[in-house]
């Protein structure tokens, strides 16, 4: 029952994300930058940096309000334009978030969302486009499924042997585009693109009967892999709203794992040094090539992850039916969270949000709206958020050369003379 | 275009004479008034954010001459140019072009104009034939047929350039690349063609090819304003010179009576180490030992060429040792090699008796070596990481940046604020970014982090490229003070007085070897400078009388630079300190 509290709390927090950062972002700008502005020109040094921080903070959260905004405005156009009144339309998907059933979609929506966006961002963090994300993570789902339905151990073994099966294949099926990026110079982006063509011809080749899928006999038309046993099913809440994942907990684990490597550790600074500049980074010693082969083999392995929460916790099977594209939007997923393990928990919950409340609007006592409405969001906001933070991010960094700038020549006006005799 | 040149008429020259202010033209050269200036640059000013990369510029370039434009890296010339062509927009100051008036917001205003630049870098596409590269963009002027051939053909003749039109851009060399591109600016109608470094990529002989071009250019009418540092080359090809230093002009210069001398002690504004007034710190013991070095890379043709061949050199403590050469001898992949950052064909690299040939660069870091990279921005900096984060680049294994396996960012901080106060890093806090910090003090940053890990080897690879003078007298005492402690250094420079006024043994290079060694105590910049063409070998010493000469003209510079530098009154200060490296703004 606690959980299914902390599911409502979740749920308006990711709902109004977009309204309550706006309502906070401006404010609390203002309330630190006024009293630096209200001091001297040249106080204590921390003011100084509180006020760059506070800044940075508020420039982090405009870039996305900005973007979710500016895709509101498109869609309720677009809306507009069908003859549709924008308003009604997000106004059924915000009472069906306010909903108990909503809510706990949305947070088992969330958790696969984040899984996917971890895979890329882990990536993404060394400026290593890893687009395969899809193809690892349906390998890896097969591989996981088939082992699951061989095996039936406990459930202590038994899950952790999926997981880590899971993680392996996709990790060895990313470490191929590493492997090619390193030692043949082949661009990674072309290769992963490759690879998860191949993955889903790999995959067909091995979901055939005798050989993944169990020999004909079964009622279904479908091929598919033999169910997993029951010790491979994964824990689950029951609420009030529905069947909570218990793989929310994975997922916390991953973004607390990954925001703790990539701030506390000597790889993670070895990992963002690389990302911010290969060549920098080399001559500070960081081995780049082992740097690619790990990160790539990592965010495969972190790929692996995504089919789980479905396998485990749903469709106890892997057959065609397999949900496909959740690699294709994790890579959304990271870009709106900008490849931070918290922003990402916020994009993820609102991609989720927005998919689960879409599937409200065509219903017809709901008013008939097109569900592509979602998709139309969710699009814009992915390309205006890639325009809008670079723009912040020219802007950020202008604007504190200008006050270092500023700074700097009011300290040397009034230490002149000390320096000149020096 | 000819109709440009010839069509000033008096009323656009009667407005140029008004907007140049007359108390600012005395940057100009003395005959400038005798006819209409292909170009006249009037108090240009041009911020970056933190930095002023111009200031108060004033240049007049007279019409059918080689104007060479001289400063060295990040002098400001190149934003200057950017400036002229339209690239950049100036925050102060007046172009007129041809006595008119004029103002760029695009290179397409300024190519209008019959202004045209042939950048550094070339921009040609590899997989096209010449006359396609050439026509390419500019389709409207002659079609892209028969026509614009023949054009080119034409052009080619009249300048002398000697393009075939027909061949394929790959197969050409670098000096035919360089000819196409002018070709281009001048198939576009182009009367004043600014040459940003165009030796910087070619041999001696193609060099002189080069120059007999631009004479052919400058006899057709067509004005150069040709961007250098080498002093040489501008004293063989230049009509007239202006001098930029910090961003601003610090005079002209007429090339038939300065000497190379003057012109240098102009870029440098001679701030130089007295070489006389140091004991010797050398000792006996081996730091470093390098042997038999060999690199083979393959170039952008592909075809393998050795770019360091059998280096042998050895660098005791408490000794500097500076490598001379013209800037593509090898030098870079000297230093690469030695950290570690490029795979050897052979050779061994040994630091204190410990061999670190096989090891990565790591390794070697941890080992005691130090590096000042050349391209701070590149290899020394995370320029949008916070200060204390870049000082923990390149230690990130050391105390007190770690701990095992964990980041100790409270011990990074920590230290950090002591390097910004002990090396003053002028900057509001230590969580601004790198990016925002001007270029000597990115750079003041980057020798307190290398010096904090007290290494048994520093390598300074320009260690005061780009810095102003405060910032360079500064360094080089924290290299003095490191010296005497028993640190050996790996000096790789452009600017000969650095050069032989901190070196203890000085080894030239060229073309990938190591083919002549001095003694700075008995060489004077001109042989050394000599030697660095390749043209002398072995043990370089020159006739004491002309040391005495060199080091009594550097030692006057010096006076007359402290004195000029004592009457400054205070408010300039801030204006030096920023002054500098344009780069630090983008």
């Amino acid at each position: 029952m606690t959980s299914s509290h902390s599911a409502d709390d979740g749920k308006p927090a990711d709902g109004t994300s977009a309204e309550g950062a706006f309502a906070d972002g401006p404010p609390s700008d203002g309330s630190s930058g006024a009293p630096g502005r209200g001091g001297a020109p040249a106080p204590a040094k921390p003011t100084a940096a509180k006020r760059f921080d506070g800044e940075r903070i508020a420039l982090g959260l405009a870039a996305p309000v900005l973007a979710v905004l500016l895709s509101l405005v498109i869609c309720s156009i677009l809306l507009l334009v069908s003859g549709k009144n924008p308003f009604d339309a997000f106004d059924v998907m915000l009472t069906y978030g306010t909903k108990s059933d909503g809510q706990v979609l949305t947070l088992n929506r969330a958790t696969v969302y984040y899984l996917a966006a971890a895979a890329a961002a882990c990536g993404f963090r060394m400026n290593l486009f890893n687009i395969g994300v899809e193809g690892q993570y349906r390998i890896a789902a097969l591989f996981a499924a088939y082992v699951g339905g061989q095996m039936d151990l406990p459930a202590v073994i038994q899950i952790p042997l999926l997981l880590i099966t899971a993680m392996l294949v996709g990790g060895l099926w990313a470490s191929i585009a590493g492997l090619l990026k390193v030692y043949r110079g082949v661009s990674e982006v072309i290769s992963t693109i490759m690879l998860n063509a191949i993955a889903s011809a790999v995959v067909g080749l091995l979901l055939v009967p005798g050989i993944f899928a169990p020999e004909k006999g079964t009622t279904t038309n479908s091929i598919q892999t033999n169910p997993v046993s029951a010790s491979s099913h994964f824990f689950s809440i029951e609420t009030a709203g529905g069947t909570l994942w218990g793989f929310i907990v994975i997922a916390v684990i991953v973004g607390v794992l990954f925001q703790f490597t990539l701030n506390r550790t000597r790889f993670g600074f070895d990992l963002r040094a690389t990302g911010r500049s290969e060549t920098a980074a080399t001559a500070s010693g960081v081995n780049v090539k082992r740097m690619v082969l790990i990160s790539m083999a990592v965010s495969g392995a972190l790929a692996g992850l995504i089919g789980l929460p479905d396998l485990l916790q749903n469709s106890f099977y892997y057959g065609q039916s397999f949900q496909a594209g959740l690699g294709f939007t994790g890579i959304a997923v990271a870009l709106l969270g900008r490849n931070s393990p918290i922003g990402m928990v916020f994009s993820a919950l609102l991609f989720a949000f927005l998919d689960v409340s879409g599937t409200q609007l065509p219903l017809p006592q709901n008013g008939a709206f097109p569900f592509e409405i979602v998709q139309v969001m969710q699009g814009t906001i992915v390309i205006c958020v890639v325009v809008a933070y670079e723009l912040v991010r020219r802007y950020g960094l202008k604007r504190q050369q200008q006050k270092v700038g500023a700074e700097l020549a009011a300290l040397a006006a009034s230490t002149a003379k000390k320096e000149v005799s020096a | 275009m000819a109709l440009q040149r010839n069509d000033a008429p008096p009323d656009h020259q009667e407005t140029a004479i008004t907007a140049s202010d007359p108390a600012l033209s005395k940057g100009g050269t003395p005959s400038a008034g005798t006819a209409t200036p292909a170009v006249e640059l009037r108090g240009i000013t041009k911020r970056f954010p933190g930095v002023v990369a111009n200031h108060d510029i004033d240049i007049t370039v007279r019409r059918g001459t080689v104007h060479a434009l001289m400063g060295e890296n990040g002098a400001g010339k190149s934003t200057l140019m950017k400036i002229l062509y339209g690239m950049q927009r100036p925050d102060e100051g007046t172009i007129a072009v041809d006595g008119e008036l004029v103002e760029f917001s695009t290179p397409g205003d300024a190519i209008a104009r019959g202004i045209g630049m042939v950048h550094q870098h070339f921009m040609l596409a590899d997989n096209l034939t010449v006359w396609e590269n050439v026509v390419l963009g500019g389709e409207k002027l002659h079609g892209i047929g028969g026509k614009a051939k023949a054009k080119i053909r034409e052009i080619s003749d009249q300048y002398g350039l000697g393009v075939r039109p027909d061949a394929l851009v790959e197969d050409l060399g670098v000096a035919d690349r360089q000819r196409v591109e002018i070709l281009k600016v001048l198939y576009r109608g182009a009367r004043i063609l600014i040459l940003d470094e165009p030796t910087a990529v070619l041999v001696p002989q193609e060099v002189e090819a080069l120059f007999a071009n631009l004479r052919e250019l400058k006899a057709e009418g067509v004005t150069v304003i040709f961007i250098s540092h080498k002093l040489h080359e501008v004293l063989s090809v230049a009509d007239a010179i202006s001098v930029i230093r910090r961003g601003t002009t610090v005079g002209d210069a007429d090339p038939k009576t300065v000497t190379a001398r003057q012109l240098a002690e102009m870029m440098v504004g001679t701030e130089l180490p007295s070489p006389e007034s140091r004991a010797s710190t050398v000792t006996e013991d081996e730091m470093l030992r390098v042997e038999g070095l060999r690199i083979a890379k393959a170039d952008a043709e592909g075809i393998e060429r050795v770019v360091l061949d059998d280096i042998t050199l050895r660098i005791r403590k408490g000794e500097i040792l500076g490598i001379a050469g013209v800037e593509g001898n090898g030098q870079a992949e000297l230093v690469e090699a030695v950290m570690g950052m490029l795979p050897l064909d052979a050779g061994t690299v040994t630091l204190d008796g410990k061999d670190l040939t096989g090891t990565l660069t790591r390794a070697r870091r941890e080992a005691g070596i130090g590096y000042i990279p050349e391209d701070r921005h590149r290899h020394g900096l995370l320029l949008e990481a916070p200060l204390w984060e870049n000082r923990i680049l390149g230690h990130v294994t050391e105390a007190p940046n770690s701990k095992g396996p964990l980041l100790d960012a409270a011990g990074a901080r920590r230290d950090t604020l002591r390097i910004v106060q002990e090396y003053d890093v002028r900057t509001p806090g230590i969580d601004v970014t790198a990016a925002s910090l001007s270029g000597g003090n990115q750079q003041k940053l980057i020798i307190g982090r290398e010096m904090s890990h007290r290494p048994k080897l520093l390598i300074a690879a320009h260690p005061t490229r780009g810095v102003d003078v405060g910032a360079q007298a500064q360094i080089w005492e924290q290299i003095r003070v490191a010296q005497r402690e028993g640190l050996a250094v790996l000096l790789i420079s452009a600017d000969l007085d650095e050069l032989i006024g901190l070196s203890d043994t000085i080894r030239v290079i060229y073309r990938g070897r190591l083919v002549a060694d001095a003694d700075p105590a008995t060489v004077t910049a001109e042989d050394l400078g000599t030697a660095m063409t390749g043209a002398a070998s072995g043990h370089i010493e020159s006739e004491p009388e002309a040391v005495a000469e060199d080091r009594a003209l550097a030692a006057e510079g010096t006076e007359a630079e402290s004195a000029g530098a004592d009457g400054l009154p205070g408010a300039t200060d801030a204006t030096t300190e920023t002054a500098e490296d344009p780069q630090a703004g983008e």
